[in-house]
């Protein structure tokens, strides 16, 4: 059980936090925290993809949607399990969900993996779009108007723990595939494909895997997304959401895991942190620092904030530098 | 004379519209070092790209009597056959140790893997000093020379090597060609593609000249060096 450790250590540590956020924030917040937490999830699942296996995907938010609707309509319609073990059946839901994600990342992956570069992208960029137009016409779900009503978690606490336990999951999964035979071969993708096959590597079944793992934990997002909001109709995963884990991604570095939690973070808390400002001088300039903002990253960090290092790497070379 | 270990028969590869290979015949032999010595664009990388099974084929390949054609890219490592591909191709966001490591990817047998290693650095004592340095920040000898020792790796029955002496200063290009030979007289078979045709010859048992897609004269690596045609277009003398 000795694996089992630092991600225990990890949790136990996020739910202190998850505690004093509790008490110290008001709702708004604490909302905003939520969606942070489901963009970590986005950021994570797709740096395998986009950073790690050097692929380029821009149909995140569709298996983000296939994983909301599933949770959605599980949670309303079915009921397998009483009352007292509804933190088990949020769980199976969110579970469920991520399979279903998954299922269609490998229908999706299979045939579209073969491309590379500018097409991966348009293809996947096509699916997401082929889901939300689907979902519109799909009367049972709501179609337009949306899926309302969805059964969310009691409190704040709850909440924050629920995802924290997926987020731990997400990061130490990842983490572990990376640093196995598996995520060497993701690696060797990336580099060079025609050195990887000719090592003996399938190339096309190493991206189908990263491809497929990483639609679990968007449909496990889109799952969570689902019960904080209570509410979701197909325009909450246009191709702009996708563009904006991609954002996340790159703003955090293709290939590092923290780059992508810190950039999750400061991407969906930033707009709102500039809300302030709007009062103060009474134009919208929210979207001008924003833009600003992140232009001026891209030039002072070309990278992304950590380059594909983990996030202690880069404060080691940074308190090195100043000793 | 020793057993045939890769023949191959009116092999022609398509890129497109273009006709890059148009229907060759050759054969390696157990324990040869053979050439494929040509211009640019004769095809000699598309002949190695097409063993190791990188692009579509037309044709026959037929590696210790199995055929390859139908085999997938991945399988053939397996079954022995491992490629330096040109340009070197080292994953550069890995140390050293890592790209070796990737080499041995498909095999399981650690003890052996270990001992392999060993090898490599027996025969390249430089990489064995700069095991976790980035691949991408080696010279460009010695990222051939882990390429090379990379392509080891895979423990193969045949080596193939795409321009081992692309780019590198002479000196070096010398000391890569000594190995190769090293490598021959333990045993290793060997396909080398080169333009340095003078080098390629010394060492190669055989060599076979190509020209835009078809093999135009095929000999003894020996009697190929004082052939008045190859010294003429080949060797510049």
């Amino acid at each position: 059980m000795k694996f089992l450790k630092a991600p225990l250590l990890t949790l136990l540590i996020l739910s202190v936090v998850g505690l004093v956020f509790d008490f110290a924030l008001d709702a708004y917040f604490q909302l905003i925290l939520l969606y942070a937490l489901v963009n970590c999830l986005l950021s994570m699942s797709l740096n395998l993809v986009n950073g790690y296996t050097g692929q380029f995907s821009l149909g995140h938010a569709g298996f983000m949607a296939i994983g909301a609707y599933f949770a959605a309509y599980a949670n309303t319609k079915w009921d397998i399990l009483p009352p007292a073990l509804n933190a088990l059946e949020f769980f199976i839901y969110c579970t469920g969900a991520g399979l279903f994600a998954a299922v269609a990342g490998l229908l999706v992956g299979l045939p579209s993996l073969r491309l590379k570069g500018d097409y991966l992208a348009i293809v996947t960029l096509g699916f997401g779009e082929i889901i939300r137009v689907t979902l519109l016409n799909m009367d049972f779900l709501g179609g337009p108007r949306g899926y309302s009503n969805i059964p969310g978690f009691s409190s704040f606490l709850f909440s924050f723990i629920f995802a924290c336990v997926w987020l731990t999951i997400c990061f130490f999964t990842i983490w572990r595939v990376m640093h196995s035979t598996y995520g060497r071969g993701f690696l060797s993708v990336r580099e060079d494909e025609i050195a990887a096959e000719a090592m003996g590597i399938n190339t096309t079944r190493m991206k189908v895997r990263a491809f497929v793992l990483s639609s679990f934990f968007a449909g496990v997002a889109g799952a969570l997304f689902a019960h904080f909001t209570k509410f979701i109709s197909p325009s909450s995963f246009t191709f702009l959401q996708s563009v904006n884990v991609v954002i996340m991604v790159v703003l955090g570095g293709m290939g590092s895991m923290t780059g992508s939690i810190v950039a999750a973070f400061i991407i969906t808390i930033l707009p709102e942190a500039l809300r302030p400002l709007q009062d103060l001088t009474g134009v919208d300039l929210r979207m001008v620092i924003y833009s600003l903002s992140l232009i001026l990253v891209m030039i002072l960090r070309p990278k992304g904030l950590f380059g594909d290092q983990e996030i202690t790497a880069v404060w080691r070379k940074y308190a090195r530098r100043n000793s | 004379m020793s057993s045939v270990l890769l023949n191959v028969e009116n092999l022609e590869v398509f890129y497109g519209s273009i006709h890059a290979l148009k229907g060759l015949n050759f054969t390696v032999n157990t324990g040869e070092v053979v050439s494929l010595i040509g211009a640019n664009g004769a095809g000699k990388t598309t002949t190695l790209r097409a063993i190791s099974g990188l692009v579509p084929v037309r044709g026959k390949i037929e590696f210790s009597g199995k055929d390859l054609v139908s085999v997938p890219t991945h399988q053939r490592v397996s079954l022995g056959i491992a490629q330096s591909p040109e340009g070197r191709g080292v994953f550069p966001q890995m140390s050293i140790l890592e790209n070796l490591e990737m080499g041995a990817y498909s095999r399981s047998d650690k003890a052996q893997i270990k001992t392999d290693l060993e090898m490599c650095f027996d025969l390249f004592p430089r990489l064995k000093e700069r095991l976790q340095q980035m691949a991408g920040t080696l010279s460009g000898g010695e990222q051939q020379m882990l390429a090379i020792s990379r392509a080891l790796m895979c423990k193969p029955k045949m080596l193939l090597l795409d321009e081992p002496s692309l780019g590198l200063a002479p000196l070096i290009v010398a000391q890569i060609f000594e190995i190769v030979k090293k490598l021959n007289n333990e045993g290793m078979t060997i396909l080398l593609v080169e333009q340095n045709a003078r080098m390629a010859l010394k060492i190669s048992h055989r060599a076979y000249v190509l020209e835009t897609g078809r093999i135009v004269m095929a000999d003894s690596a020996q009697n190929l060096l004082s052939n008045d045609e190859v010294r003429k277009s080949y060797l510049g003398i």
